[in-house]
């Protein structure tokens, strides 16, 4: 890729200054080269490739050989801001969305203080906008202080200027049973989803990894699938009985996925995620101990893993997201027992895409548009992502170099966590650009226009437009 | 060897090669002058995070007796539950000259962490990591077995062991010593049976290289060795792996009359410290089939043969 820029009037990187951009051969959803002009934070023309004609002022991005998709959005990402700032904050986990093609991202709610308040999620959904990288989207708890004994506010969440539509206990399962049956019906006053959690708090006690052969050998406590079945199924029961919408986070075993077959077949309004670590990781890699590939739900076998491949292709789980888990590095360079569970995952999870689903001829890109953008980003009601690129349409996009190969090295991922699963894997694909809203925050695989850190740097540079004040 | 972590870790000319060294090391015990010269000059640290009196004492003895320095660090309680005091624990031992750790933790995997987390380059013994591994304990074991069957039938000590029979009875799920022992016993060409109430069987041991039983009686008279393994209090009642004490001995426990089952050759063994009265009658433990207080003579041989391997090795090759 290449950029130029037409000489311009105005030199600001400010938003509502931004200059058109017109993206040039760029094959849209992996089809025909076609070009772009962005303007006025849309979709102004599109056309042929070669067939526009770059207006005055214009910054022209070359995009031959790359695959255009609409940004994608993350339904589920821990940003840990308030409260674990030396994890992730809302800034440095922007960046890292950013640079792995997101526009969007949803910020879970067990920060410190949860995200159970309307004062909380406004905080963060605040954060996020002052950042500008990315559109950062509150999930709000089910249950105060995650604690699984009464609802919190559900709907003054819904109705602050977060707009919050997603509820989850994440991290937690919100297992008694009368407390999910009212949380599904409660949220269908604001159009909401319950993002479950799913896992047998019983059943999971002191649980380290996937209960199976791997785990007999090592002696680590067995997480038997069953504690995620089994309260995958009560759930699809309860909101059919209930008739509201599922939606069920990172589903990880080959008994969830028929469940979930059985429930949809049914006509029970449910939807289901996966992460990209179940998609191509399995529990063998526990073998050496290493906390890095400690995680909740846990890495499970290559057959659940081939199991959850045919999900996403058949749309038996609806998207792929990332459960983006950042971790200071003392609490995963430790025995196993004592470490946090979590894996990174924005800036990797297009790449184990292409790899797992991609390379293995199970989704093509318009697929891979469908469950890492369109698909989460209806599950989260954001009307502004997860179109398509056509005219008239929000100008979110991701530019990505799918001949590009490159061994993953956390430690130049701008997530402050370091614990990713994948060091040192080779990787197909590249983030090549990211567009939000018309304004390209990632050129040639860097952040671009990043509003200053620090008030006093904003200050010395004159007043940050773009911050707070931002349309 | 760099390290010994696992009984999976030895191959079978490996193990028989360490439990030589032990009969060797086990014959200079017997003289009136027990101590070696061998590791003049090395310190071994002993670093327990975990209560253990009996492993304690055992690799402290058998260090001293090849003229090791030795550290023994005590750290129980609270700092268990903070994985940076182990990272850092490595770190100030390196910084302290260590030539070789001997690790018990609470953690299964600490050993393994220990040897290539890559926190220091210091050689790595197992001494019982969580409900992994406690590999000295199965080479003890090995250890006692094949000197008894071998003193029996005579013939070469490198296939003593090839198809012994050997019953390992009860809490397997929590058990190191039952892991250590399975993996090492296949690798010895002995036959295993693992005996113990479904509950306490891991899911997965299936895929274990042995078979497993819930008919204790069935199993005893075809076996050349019963090792019964510790049975923890806290299992039971809250804990719900198996009704109660008294059932738990009703169908798993030995007692005289499981004992009578057995072969006459056979032996009784336990890894220590007995419940007695729950998984092994007071008959049982002090009959003279019992190897158990010879078991613990021989592991100062075993840790003698694996320090020196540990340590020496590579000189002495």
């Amino acid at each position: 890729m290449s950029t130029t820029d037409t000489p311009a009037p105005t030199g600001a990187a400010g938003e509502g200054a931004a200059p058109p951009v017109l993206v040039r051969r760029a094959r849209l959803l992996g089809g025909e080269e076609t070009d772009l002009l962005l303007a006025g934070g849309r979709v102004a023309r599109t056309g042929p490739g070669g067939s526009l004609e770059a207006p005055d002022g214009a910054r022209v991005v070359e995009a031959a050989g790359l695959v255009a998709l609409p940004g994608l959005v993350d339904l589920h990402t821990h940003l840990r801001e308030p409260g674990r700032e030396d994890a992730e904050t809302v800034r440095t986990g922007s960046r890292a969305a950013a640079l792995g093609g997101f526009t969007a991202v949803h910020a879970m709610a067990n920060t410190d203080p949860v995200a159970d308040t309307a004062g909380v999620v406004e905080q963060v959904w605040r954060l996020g906008r002052e950042v500008g990288l990315v559109d950062v989207r509150p999930v709000g708890a089910v249950t105060v202080g995650l604690a699984g004994e009464r609802l919190a506010e559900l709907g003054a969440m819904a109705t602050s200027a977060a707009r919050v539509r997603v509820f989850s206990d994440d991290g937690r399962c919100v297992h008694d049973p009368v407390l999910m049956r009212r949380a599904l019906e409660y949220v269908r006053s604001v159009d909401g989803v319950v993002a479950q959690h799913a896992q047998d708090p019983r059943l999971t006690e002191g649980a380290q990894m996937h209960e199976g052969v791997v785990s007999s050998v090592l002696g680590l406590r067995g997480w038997p699938a069953v504690a995620e079945e089994a309260v995958i199924a009560r759930d699809v029961l309860l909101a059919d009985h209930v008739g509201s919408r599922l939606h069920v986070c990172h589903v990880s075993t080959a008994g969830s996925v028929e469940i979930l077959r059985w429930a949809k077949a049914r006509g029970v309004d449910v939807t289901a995620e996966v992460t990209p670590h179940h998609l191509l990781l399995t529990d063998e890699l526990v073998r050496g101990y290493d906390p890095v590939y400690k995680v909740n739900p846990p890495l499970r076998t290559r057959a659940d893993v081939e199991a959850l491949r045919e999900a996403v292709a058949d749309g038996t789980v609806d998207v792929v997201a990332t459960d983006h888990a950042p971790h200071p590095v003392e609490d995963k360079d430790c025995e196993w027992a004592a470490a946090a569970m979590g894996m990174t995952g924005l800036e990797t999870a297009l790449s184990v895409v292409q790899e797992a689903l991609v390379e293995t001829g199970l989704l093509g890109w318009a697929d891979v548009a469908r469950v890492l953008s369109s698909a989460p980003a209806r599950i989260g009601r954001l009307e502004d992502h997860g179109r398509p690129l056509a005219e008239g349409e929000p100008a979110h996009l991701v530019l990505v170099d799918p001949a590009a190969r490159r061994p993953v090295a956390p430690e130049q991922h701008a997530t402050q966590g370091r614990n990713s699963p994948y060091r040192g894997m080779e990787l197909p694909g590249r983030v090549v650009a990211t567009v939000l809203r018309g304004r390209p925050v990632v050129l040639d695989g860097a952040l671009v226009g990043e509003q200053p850190d620090d008030a006093h740097l904003g200050a010395s540079r004159g007043a940050p437009h773009g911050a707070a004040g931002a349309s | 060897m760099r390290h010994l972590l696992s009984a999976a870790d030895l191959s079978r000319e490996g193990a028989l090669e360490l439990l030589d060294v032990a009969e060797e090391m086990a014959a200079t015990q017997a003289r009136e002058i027990k101590k070696l010269p061998t590791l003049r000059g090395r310190t071994v640290v002993n670093l327990f995070f975990e209560d253990s009196t009996r492993t304690r004492i055992s690799f402290e003895a058998a260090a001293k007796r090849l003229s090791a320095d030795v550290i023994t660090f005590s750290a129980k309680g609270s700092s268990v539950s903070k994985g940076e005091s182990l990272k850092d624990t490595a770190l100030t031992l390196q910084a302290m000259g260590a030539d070789a750790v001997v690790l018990r933790h609470s953690a299964s995997g600490a050993a393994h962490r220990l040897a290539h987390a890559g926190w220091s380059g210091v050689g790595v013994l197992n001494a019982g990591d969580g409900t992994h591994e406690h590999p000295t304990q199965a080479l003890l074991d090995a250890f006692t077995l094949r000197r008894r069957l071998a003193e029996r039938a005579g013939g070469d000590p490198a296939r003593v062991l090839e198809g012994a029979r050997v019953a390992v009875v009860g809490d397997v799920l929590h058990s190191r010593v039952a892991r250590s022992n399975v993996l090492l016993l296949e690798t010895l060409g002995a036959d295993v049976v693992l005996v113990a109430p479904p509950t306490l069987l891991p899911v997965g041991v299936g895929t274990w290289p042995c078979r497993t039983s819930w008919d204790l009686d069935a199993v005893l008279p075809d076996v050349d060795a019963v090792m019964v393994l510790r049975v923890q209090r806290e299992r039971m009642g809250g804990g719900g792996f198996f009704p109660s004490a008294q059932e738990y001995t009703r169908r798993f426990g030995l007692d005289g009359r499981r004992l009578r089952l057995l072969p006459d050759h056979a032996l009784v063994m336990h890894p220590g410290p007995m419940n007695r009265g729950l998984e092994i009658s007071a008959e049982a433990a002090d009959s003279p089939r019992s190897t158990i207080v010879e078991q613990v003579a021989n592991g100062v041989a075993v840790r003698m043969a694996a320090l020196y391997l540990l340590l020496a090795g590579e000189d002495a090759a």
